[in-house]
């Protein structure tokens, strides 16, 4: 089977400073790994290693046994990427655009056309093809670039950040356009919508701080928590540390439990007494994000568990 | 299965996004590249009365070709920066040297608008023997390929459109302002002369105009002018296929 695989891979744009720590990973290259993890996590650094924009410092990556140093003319022919903050080119309309792409892949342009309506077609933007990208909706300029590299020969696609800054209506329709393609193609998705990655992703990677925190399945990744419930504290009071369970920094800073049941019930009661304001909730990637890459809680910060 | 790549069609794609779509999508354009180098052809005619226009011919010729491979600059730098098109690029098969080259052959398409009437301007108004009008050919492709290196090494140096901006106005300078293209260096004060001698568009512009016969320099003049903007070209360009870098550091 194909597998993309780090070891130990560093970058250091300066001396001293990692943007990328030692990653070590291997999973295979099939259906959607989504990578998630807050603005700098080194998400975007490994995506142009991987698909050999930059170098890297040291260790080593391979996709399906070629390396992305070495092997870099080779791997070329089967990847195709959109970058982070990539973007049609204002004056082409989407057909001339995802043509100029072919051809630069080396396609003939009889065969580039042929493969550009059946994306056009398959995405539903045929009707915006001959308008000049500029004015497109930013939706559709996302899929425009979705249409470009599932219009390629490529097997292993990179997609940083893919729907960053679209609305909802505009992500789901993303979403349905990537589960598709994700069956003959291998997806590299980056994304901080943790919901994404839960909705789409086959297997998926924490990152903090150029670290890899943690790769798994949603489910691998829901038992590292060991909880089942998550109780967030809405407002910045004191909050109790539970005597089964977690006390972590969540979503915007604040606090957050994962606990039993059982637990969540007797902090959820407690908690109501004091007028504390909070959600309850099973747990979601959102919380295993938060558990993965939780700092140290300083202590004067809680009550002690036998107050409750 | 491997895909059967063809070289032609990618180099046709730097060619049709830089040039043909935005020519066909934006008619203006067309306008705007025939009237740039017509600006000071017009004023330098007009001030000589008639005298400088084979000079005023050959220096639009040598200004168009150089600014043409200096719009490389902005125009990389565009794509690269704003829209991330050669990031895109280089995770394809693409290779850099026909993406670069395609890139170069296209601000030549852009520009044959002008040159054709420069053409036609030169055919009439510039007296010259097949040697002549040869040495004017390549003349105006060595400085080609002096200002397309110039404007790719450039664009490397530049991450953004602001920086982009201030090496065109610096290149802008030096390669427009200060050399005498469109008139006979002759014409400026002797001090300032040394001044224009910085520029290798001063080069090429001393052999065209000897070969229009308005002005005559010696042989070894001549010779030298060849030389420098021979020895120039071949220093940027290798600088540029140096530090040509597809893959970031």
């Amino acid at each position: 089977m194909n597998y993309l695989k780090c070891n130990k891979v560093t970058k250091e744009y300066e001396p001293g400073k990692k943007a990328l720590n030692s990653v070590t990973m291997s999973i295979p290259a099939k259906g959607i790994f989504a990578m998630i993890g807050r603005n700098g996590a080194g998400k975007t650094t490994l995506v142009r290693i991987l698909s050999t924009q930059l170098s890297l410092t040291s260790g080593s990556a391979a996709i399906s046994g070629l390396d992305v140093m070495k092997d870099a003319p080779r791997l070329r022919e089967m990847i195709a990427c959109v970058p982070q903050e990539g973007r049609a080119i204002g004056w082409l309309t989407p057909r001339q655009f995802i043509l100029s792409y072919l051809m630069w892949r080396g396609f003939s342009k009889k065969e580039a056309r042929q493969r550009l309506e059946k994306s056009l077609r398959e995405l539903g933007i045929s009707k915006y093809a001959d308008t000049l990208s500029r004015m497109l909706s930013g939706g559709t300029k996302r899929k425009v670039l979705v249409g470009m590299v599932m219009s390629s020969e490529a097997k292993v696609i990179f997609l940083d950040e893919p729907t960053t800054g679209l609305d909802p209506i505009s992500r789901g329709e993303l979403w349905k356009t990537l589960i598709k393609l994700k069956k003959n193609h291998f997806i590299f998705l980056t994304t901080h919508y943790l919901e994404e990655a839960e909705k789409l992703a086959d297997t998926i990677g924490v990152m903090e701080d150029g670290k890899l925190m943690a790769i798994g399945t949603i489910e691998e990744l829901r038992e590292k928590v060991r909880y089942p419930y998550s109780i967030k504290i809405l407002s910045n009071d004191k909050v109790v540390k539970p005597m089964e369970g977690e006390l972590i920094r969540g979503v915007d800073g604040h606090y957050q439990i994962v606990t039993t049941e059982k637990e969540a019930g007797k902090i959820s009661k407690h908690l109501i007494d004091k007028g504390v304001k909070f959600s309850m909730n099973p747990l979601t990637l959102d919380d295993i994000f938060y558990y993965i890459v939780k700092k140290p809680i300083e202590e004067e910060s809680y009550e002690d568990e036998k107050e409750y | 299965m491997k895909t059967k790549r063809s070289i032609s069609s990618q180099l046709l794609a730097s060619i049709m996004v830089n040039a043909v779509y935005a020519m066909v999508n934006y008619p203006i354009v067309l306008v705007s590249t025939i009237l740039a180098p017509f600006s000071l052809l017009i004023v330098i005619t007009f001030v000589s009365k008639g005298a400088l226009i084979p000079v005023a011919i050959g220096g639009a010729l040598i200004m168009t070709m150089v600014s043409s491979g200096t719009s490389m600059q902005q125009d990389l730098s565009h794509l690269k920066n704003d829209f991330k098109v050669q990031d895109m690029v280089v995770s394809s098969p693409a290779k850099a040297w026909i993406y670069l080259l395609g890139m170069s052959i296209s601000e030549i398409i852009y520009s044959i608008p002008a040159l054709a009437v420069l053409v036609v301007l030169a055919a009439l108004y510039i007296h010259t023997n097949i040697i002549g009008y040869l040495a004017i050919t390549a003349v105006l492709l060595i400085m080609f390929t002096f200002a397309s290196s110039l404007g790719f090494l450039l664009s490397t140096l530049s991450s953004d459109i602001v920086q982009s901006w201030a090496f065109s106005g610096i290149v802008s300078t030096i390669l427009s302002a200060l050399p005498p293209v469109y008139y006979p260096i002759t014409y400026i004060p002797l001090p300032f002369q040394y001044l224009a001698y910085l520029s290798p568009a001063t080069y090429a512009a001393e052999i065209v105009q000897n070969i229009t016969g308005l002005t005559s320099f010696s042989h070894s003049t001549i010779l030298v002018d060849w030389v420098v903007i021979i020895i120039i070209t071949l220093i940027i360009t290798f600088l540029a296929v140096k530090k040509s870098k597809w893959r970031e550091d």
